[in-house]
């Protein structure tokens, strides 16, 4: 069961910057181990994080293998004006999953 | 020439030492492709880990660059590589003046006791770095799973 969780304040004033934090449920296989009988674990990882405010593009975060699995990314935006946040995850295996928060601006 | 002595003892040492973790050159080709060769000023970039971490699976790791963040002067992006994980690049995160704060936060593994390098790209296209040493008690990637 995959699922996504976001944290980050639902209100805040213009111009404020808010702190955003995600987490998604994911293994990041690496694609580096090996089972006990030597055959190689296929690599199954997001590849791509992208949070969009009200459609235009605010964080972008490539992931490789080396980020832990469940991948936890926070980062930071300028309320600008009230809207949605969206988040997309996307990576191997047509692993794809949207996330979204709304902000009110006052 | 290759005579059997010398096949035998080329073929037991490759054997005897699998490749585990990328080489300092093959970061370096990484870092580069990133700058395209630009230099790298130490200085402005902040890069967090622990300095001892029991457990190389999830090691949390926070970067902060001294930056104003307006449309005019801002970091575009934030690259992070190692030298002894399997392969050099971590994360690249990019960003703009509507980031407000140049800080991210995420949680990486890493394979062994090594350095980390953060590298800032400016919106004036300058590069600045920072690095942190950690000291890795069980390191991640390497295990086995049960079974199959």
């Amino acid at each position: 069961m995959t699922s996504a969780r976001i944290s980050m304040p639902s209100q805040a004033r213009r111009g404020e910057v808010i702190e955003v934090r995600t987490i998604v449920s994911h293994q990041m296989e690496t694609g580096f181990r090996r089972t006990e009988r030597g055959t190689a674990i296929a690599r199954d990882i997001i590849q791509l994080f992208v949070c969009t405010y009200n459609g235009v593009e605010v964080f972008r975060a490539e992931l490789h293998p080396a980020i832990a699995a469940n991948p936890y990314i926070a980062f930071s935006t300028v309320a600008t004006e009230s809207g949605t946040l969206e988040f997309r995850w996307s990576g191997d295996n047509g692993f794809a999953l949207t996330e979204t928060a709304t902000l009110q601006v006052a | 020439m290759m005579n059997r002595r010398r096949f035998l003892v080329l073929t037991a040492a490759t054997l005897a030492a699998p490749r585990l973790g990328a080489s300092a050159d093959e970061m370096q080709a990484a870092i580069r492709k990133v700058t395209g060769g630009a230099p790298l000023n130490p200085g402005r970039v902040t890069l967090e880990l622990p300095p001892l971490s029991e457990n190389g699976h999830v090691v949390p790791m926070r970067v902060a660059v001294a930056s104003p963040m307006t449309p005019g002067d801002h970091v575009r992006a934030i690259h992070v590589f190692t030298e002894k994980n399997p392969q050099p690049n971590v994360a690249g995160f990019r960003l703009g003046p509507r980031a407000g704060r140049a800080v991210v936060q995420t949680r990486v593994r890493l394979a062994d006791t090594q350095s980390v390098i953060a590298i800032a790209e400016m919106s004036d296209g300058s590069f600045w770095t920072a690095s942190a040493h950690v000291v890795v008690t069980l390191a991640a990637c390497l295990e086995e799973l049960p079974g199959s």
